[in-house]
């Protein structure tokens, strides 16, 4: 209990640096302005969001290879801490998106599958809530897990290819492109803050879902009795 | 038994048991010819327009059918409990998924060959003329759509609110096949015809993944 608010405190200290840096270190960017400092926070969560669902991904292969429930647990945590930031991701975009592009929302391949791949983890959890039974539920979700998450390349690819404002990638992207040296320490200082602030999220949420376990197998010892 | 015997006798009793009652490929046909209908009350399209979007309203009628007949696919085997028995007389459970999906493949394929000519009447669209594309295209489309959702169908059929369900997992899964799907049939059906062979390649690549997805993962979605 002491590690988990010691982590928790710092995790949301490091937040309030990353809010800091973002606003205070990080120059004004020279065509689109103050609204350009919501980058940093976004993309960052976005990555963040990625990992989880990654990590979701994981835990349902260990899941239906090993069938411990401690699995299942982190699948279903990593589903939901992904969609909160999956969620967070896709409402800072159309904020900055409306003052640089003119519009909300537009159907890019970035945009659209990460549109999708909220819609599937929804899904997932919908899936979830329909299953009673406790074992199959845990297989039946991680399967679709799976299914999910290698959908989310080719439905990438086939809006890229097929559909085409999303700017070009900036990081780790062509030559041309690239931060300021200040932007990129302060955007990778946001990505690390924003796994960080993830991780705590998922090791609240486990714990959680440990207890629920537990309370389910209380309960039906008591009925039985 | 093989792989390979024990698919072809599934298929055959898939094939018999809606061969008999016709009862998905009638409700399928009319759930389409209705739909294609509302959309063109819905968007009144031009002639131009039509060109242009009927494809995609084409595939989306299509998408919707399938969430809707892939229901009692594996729902059938449940309510009459044959799912066991089934599994009991197959080596590899891949073999029930194989038929069911083929099976499905092919009613999709006969209702969309059976909507064509209506679809082309109806929008103003000749189809004729890149018909052996235009084939492929349904083809590597059903056969997607089939693959995730034989997949999926038997995921929903353990579930409550099952009729609800498949569509909603299904639908934002196949995502991939609308846009490239639409996309190669626009493009197909276009004044000047141009055959997208990267989309149709994309296509296969879809139904190649999902396959061996589901070849991986098929025995424990019949768990029980």
């Amino acid at each position: 209990m002491g590690k988990r608010i010691v982590f928790g405190v710092a995790a949301v200290l490091l937040v309030v640096a990353a809010a800091y840096a973002n606003f205070f270190v990080a120059p004004t960017e020279r065509t689109m302005g103050l609204i350009q400092r919501i980058f940093y926070f976004h993309a960052a969560t976005a990555w963040a969001g990625e990992t989880t669902f990654f990590v979701c991904f994981v835990a349902n292969l260990l899941y239906i290879w090993k069938r411990n429930p401690k699995y299942d647990w982190l699948g279903v945590t990593c589903a939901e801490v992904g969609l909160v930031c999956i969620t967070v991701v896709l409402i800072t975009g159309p904020i900055w998106a409306h003052p640089v592009w003119g519009i909300w929302w537009t159907w890019d391949a970035r945009l659209t599958s990460t549109f999708v791949l909220w819609l599937l983890y929804i899904s997932y959890l919908l899936l979830r809530s329909l299953i009673e039974e406790p074992d199959r539920r845990a297989l039946l979700s991680a399967l679709f897990g799976v299914f999910a998450f290698l959908d989310v390349p080719l439905v990438f690819f086939s809006i890229r290819w097929w559909r085409t404002q999303h700017p070009a990638p900036v990081i780790m992207g062509g030559s041309g492109s690239g931060l300021d040296p200040t932007m990129n320490k302060v955007f990778f200082f946001n990505v690390l803050v924003m796994h960080i602030f993830a991780a705590f999220l998922i090791v609240e949420r486990y714990v959680v879902e440990k207890m629920k376990n537990d309370v389910e197998l209380l309960q039906r010892e008591a009925e039985a009795q | 038994m093989g792989l390979l015997s024990s698919t072809g006798t599934l298929l055959g009793k898939e094939l018999l048991t809606e061969f008999r009652s016709r009862e998905l490929l009638t409700t399928t046909v009319v759930f389409i010819l209705v739909v294609l209908i509302l959309f063109s009350f819905a968007i009144n399209p031009t002639s131009e327009e039509s060109r242009e979007f009927g494809p995609g309203l084409l595939w989306l009628a299509i998408l919707f059918a399938a969430s809707l007949m892939l229901q009692p696919c594996f729902l059938r085997e449940q309510a009459n409990d044959t799912l066991s028995s089934l599994r009991l007389a197959v080596s590899d459970p891949f073999a029930i998924f194989l038929a069911k999906l083929l099976a499905n493949t092919l009613f999709l394929l006969l209702t969309e060959i059976l909507m064509l000519p209506l679809f082309a009447a109806f929008y103003n669209v000749p189809v004729l003329p890149q018909f052996r594309y235009l084939l492929l295209v349904l083809f590597l489309g059903s056969l997607g759509v089939s693959i995730a959702g034989t997949a999926l169908s038997a995921i929903s059929a353990q579930a409550r609110m099952r009729e609800l369900l498949l569509p909603l997992l299904l639908l934002p899964l196949l995502t991939p096949v609308l846009v490239v799907s639409a996309t190669v049939s626009v493009s197909l059906l276009d004044r000047e015809p141009v055959v997208q062979w990267k989309g149709i390649g994309f296509l296969a690549i879809f139904d190649f993944i999902f396959l061996t997805a589901l070849w991986l993962f098929g025995e424990y979605l019949l768990e029980e």
